[in-house]
């Protein structure tokens, strides 16, 4: 099985895809996935995570199976 | 509500989920709406046309012509003038029976509790933190349903937070110490997708006014325009909010 990682928005322009499949092995958080798919860039601030279209944190659990979700914030208007 | 009401209307009262109760309770019905800009034209020129009886909208910014391409509440000719006075002119022309008060001064903390309190609903289109901050304290403090919204580059956001069934609120989605402002004149944005949240504020707060926020409880919806995609992220309340944890659920009857 695996972890699927969707990013939205900005994140999406900015990384050039959509989400990645990462191996569930070694994965324990939101922070591990995002450190696994892109390597030393780190997180935007203030992004919001979701798991399984729950509101989550990055040190929140993840298990195999799970889909985890980045967006960027928004405050403008 | 007299014929022209009923006849005005009636597209509205025609739908099973409004009716002429449902219409009633829109033309009985007061809205607070923060920021005339580009949340704040389509969701107040909404909420008027579809014959909200009260709109306090509130703004201190003046019109310039970079706020044209967005901001459909105001026109060319109202450039310089301040922006909750240009709008309160274009609702007035859209429905004149609906009733505009226009605050073009900066609301002090005292003011925008008293204002919160008198609303029946108010709709956060303000552009900045400290705003959203100010104002989701004040809601829940009066228990006053908000419907908040943001949109910037080609992105958006909305979720609307009742304090009285025991949601979470805007601050359990963002830490009330967040930093790293942006806005539509750094970042840009692509005029329509205000629009379409901006719409989407009306459409909730019309939801909340007529009693139909099964759907809107504990949920952040955000689109990104350029995947055509709407996401629903289902958000339970921070037992350590600072401005909503410990506070219980009002329900009518208990
Ligand atoms: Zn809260």
């Amino acid at each position: 099985m695996s972890i699927s990682v969707r990013y939205f928005a900005r994140l999406r322009e900015q990384l050039g895809r959509s989400g990645d499949e990462l191996d569930a092995e070694g994965i324990r958080t939101p922070a591990d996935a995002w450190a696994r798919a892109n390597g030393g860039d780190t997180l935007p601030a203030n992004t919001l995570v979701a798991v399984n279209q729950d509101y989550a944190s990055l040190d929140s659990t993840v298990r195999d199976g799970d889909e985890i979700a980045f967006f960027p914030p928004v405050t403008g208007g | 509500m007299d014929q022209h009401d009923a006849n005005r209307y009636s597209r509205q009262i025609r739908l099973p989920s409004v009716g002429e109760h449902g219409q009633q309770s829109l033309l009985d019905a007061r809205c607070l709406i923060i920021g005339m800009g580009g949340l704040g034209s389509p969701a107040a020129m909404y909420l008027a046309a579809a014959g909200v009886g009260q709109l306090v909208i509130s703004d201190f910014d003046r019109v310039e012509d970079s706020n044209l391409q967005r901001q459909i509440a105001h026109r060319s000719v109202d450039i310089g003038e301040p922006k909750a006075i240009s709008a309160k002119r274009t609702l007035e022309a859209l429905n004149p029976r609906c009733r505009i008060t226009a605050i073009d001064w900066q609301l002090d903390d005292e003011e925008l509790a008293d204002q919160v309190a008198k609303a029946d609903v108010v709709l956060d289109c303000s552009d900045n933190f400290a705003t959203r901050f100010a104002l989701n304290r004040q809601a829940f403090q009066s228990g006053t349903p908000l419907v908040s919204g943001a949109a910037i580059r080609t992105e958006g956001q909305i979720a609307t937070f009742l304090p009285q069934d025991g949601g979470p609120c805007y601050q359990c989605i963002y830490p009330g110490d967040l930093e790293g402002e942006e806005s539509c004149a750094l970042e840009g944005v692509l005029a329509p997708v205000v629009g379409v949240m901006g719409s989407m504020q009306a459409l909730q707060a019309l939801l909340v006014l007529l009693g139909r926020t099964a759907g809107l409880a504990g949920r952040l919806l955000l689109f990104d325009a350029l995947a055509m995609e709407w996401q629903s992220v289902r958000v339970p309340r921070d037992e350590a909010c600072p401005v909503c944890a410990g506070r219980k659920a009002v329900h009518d009857g208990d």
